[in-house]
């Protein structure tokens, strides 16, 4: 019988500690994937974040520097000049990325490091318990915004994706997500990308990837996958908004 | 003319010579006076050596980059002022937790905020006690003249390497912006560990993860008894002072960094006009010399502790000498104007002979 699917080597075989319907095993499927393409696990440094995504070490088979909050893209800066004939990688949620350490990724991605960035998305602080995050959409009701988000009093979300293409060391920016087999195949394309492009010396590459978080939208599984794509797409619109090979 | 030929430089230069003699492969850094002049050095020396110098964002980009080369296994630096270290705490503190070895070099100025930039020593509690979270301590090494800013900093990389335990470099603005001939060493021959728990993602059968984070059960507790004993072994073995006609004095200043240089002239004016006066100075901050001071006070009853604040390092004096010695403090709070004059310092030890002038 010929074998047509398998888990990625570069994942381990074990149970994860995410919630059932979360979409970080989904990503980390599709970055392990995109490293046995490239038959890159060897050579690949992680640079785990804080909050849900911190478990890097325990879920891929890859060498892994537990970075403080928000701090990744300076630590994988770090690691990247230290030794730049291998492949570095951040893994950092919303609120790491997003709040506390947009000095340290835009300054990371102004410079052009060659570095790949796996930006998980999810419009709340999943770890410490469904606090508003930077992204968290108008509205929202989270732990800190009980009436909701107020766009008066908070700002609106932002959309790194779009903000990042705007500078000239980022090489590729795109927005993904996973809520159904179509947007999988696209995620799938672009995180490959994403990873080609630091295979290939290219740059600073980008993925914000749109991800349900079930227990602090308190939603079943169904229903979270549902709201990534009737909420959450419709104000963070999918695509690639920066493609150096393209310019 | 050789590089290891003797050389007439300020103490942020040799501090600059000493990293990359010992071999500094990368440096983070932001510019903040009175330390500067490191940053530039290496800017401009240590990418010609195929080294890596990269002036961060914030002070506390530098220092997670620090981490980042330190975790793949490189000798990796950053150096700053007051503000500055107060930002890179949670670094260091994220580095003591994932046993990273690194050379911070402090070259104090004046606070708290943002102070002023003459000489200060009121950092030492910071430095000394773990100045992030968690209950953890650093290898502090206090130089006292430009050559030491040389000897100690390379001296630093090695011990941070050996115990895998960060290590600062304490000195102040006199000793970073002053001038002094100084003999470049050449790099001592130190063994030191194989870095085999770094990150190199040269795949295989062992996985390495650099982290500070322990959730199972008994785990932290595992760790912080882990370090306490490696705390002590650096204690025992690599405790450095440096004492000067204390063999037989009735008196013992004591004092570290800039304000010792002072210390030691008004000891040389007390023995001219008769009294038996030394010195005590450490090198080591963390580990504080404790036994040296022990010993010490077995014989000598009348200390004196000199510092360029309101009394810090007067607490490490009063916990390591015997009980029945008598602690004097003498102290300038960092300031403009505030350096003491040997004269001073002088006539503070005389008031601690009164009782033996009557």
């Amino acid at each position: 019988m010929k074998q047509v699917f398998a888990k990625p080597a570069s994942l381990k075989d074990v149970q994860t500690h995410f919630c059932p319907g979360c979409h970080h095993g989904s990503f980390h499927r599709l970055v392990a994937e995109a490293m046995d393409r490239f038959g890159i696990a060897e050579q690949t440094i992680g640079c785990a974040s804080v909050g849900c995504s911190v478990f890097l070490y325990a879920y891929f088979n890859i060498d892994v520097v537990e970075s403080p909050h928000g701090r990744a893209p300076a630590v994988a800066t770090g690691v990247k000049r230290a030794r730049p004939d291998r492949i570095v990688f951040t893994y950092q949620g919303d609120g790491d990325l997003a709040a506390i350490g947009t000095s340290e990724i835009i300054h990371a991605a102004n410079r052009g490091e060659k570095i790949t960035v796996i930006f998980v998305n999810n419009t709340t602080y999943g770890m410490t318990g469904g606090q508003m995050a930077p992204t968290t959409m108008p509205g929202q009701i989270t732990s800190t915004s009980p009436e909701g988000r107020n766009v008066d009093n908070d700002g609106k979300p932002f959309k790194m994706a779009e903000l990042l293409s705007n500078l000239d060391g980022v090489a590729f920016s795109a927005r993904v997500a996973v809520n159904n087999p179509k947007n999988v195949m696209q995620a799938k394309k672009a995180i490959k990308t994403a990873f080609r492009y630091q295979v290939e010396n290219k740059g600073f590459a980008f993925i914000e990837a749109l991800a349900a978080c079930p227990t602090n939208w308190g939603m079943n599984p169904m229903a979270a996958n549902e709201r990534v794509g009737n909420e959450m797409i419709p104000y963070f619109p999918l695509g690639i908004f920066k493609n150096k090979e393209n310019l | 003319m050789s590089r290891y030929e003797k050389k007439f430089v300020k103490g942020n230069e040799a501090v600059a010579m000493a990293a990359i003699e010992a071999g500094v492969e990368c440096y983070f850094g932001y510019p903040i006076t009175p330390q500067s002049d490191i940053p530039e050095y290496l800017s401009r020396e240590l990418p010609k050596r195929g080294g890596t110098f990269i002036q961060a964002e914030s002070e506390i980009g530098a220092i997670n980059m620090v981490l980042g080369a330190s975790a793949a296994g490189m000798r990796a630096m950053t150096s700053s002022s007051g503000p500055g270290i107060s930002l890179k705490q949670e670094g260091i503190s994220y580095m003591s937790g994932s046993e990273l070895p690194c050379v911070i070099v402090d070259v104090m100025r004046q606070g708290p905020g943002l102070g002023g930039i003459d000489a200060s020593q009121a950092d030492y509690h910071q430095a000394t006690k773990g100045g992030g979270h968690g209950g953890y301590r650093i290898i502090v090494l206090a130089p006292n003249s430009v050559q030491e800013m040389y000897d100690l900093t390379m001296l630093a990389f090695d011990l941070s390497d050996q115990y895998r335990i960060p290590a600062m470099v304490l000195a102040d603005s006199v000793l970073g912006q002053m001038k002094e001939s100084i003999v470049p060493n050449q790099r001592p021959v130190a063994e030191l560990p194989i870095k085999d728990w770094a990150v190199r993602g040269t795949g295989g059968a062992v996985q390495n993860v650099v982290k500070s984070l322990y959730l199972g059960d008994g785990e932290m507790e595992k760790f912080h008894w882990k370090m306490h004993a490696r705390y002590q072994e650096l204690a025992d073995r690599d405790s450095r002072w440096e004492e000067y006609q204390t063999a037989d004095a009735e008196l013992i200043v004591t004092a570290f960094g800039c304000t010792s240089r002072i210390a030691r002239t008004a000891v040389d004016m007390a023995r001219s006009e008769g009294f038996k006066v030394g010195l005590m100075r450490p090198v080591t901050l963390f580990p504080f010399p404790k036994k040296a001071y022990r010993e010490l006070s077995a014989k000598c009853k009348r200390w004196l502790t000199i510092e360029l604040s309101t009394g810090q390092m007067v607490d490490d004096v009063r916990l390591s000498v015997f009980r029945d010695a008598d602690v004097d403090f003498y102290g300038r709070p960092p300031g403009a104007g505030s350096l003491p004059t040997p004269e001073e310092l002088f006539a503070r030890i005389k008031n601690n002979f009164k009782d033996l002038m009557i």
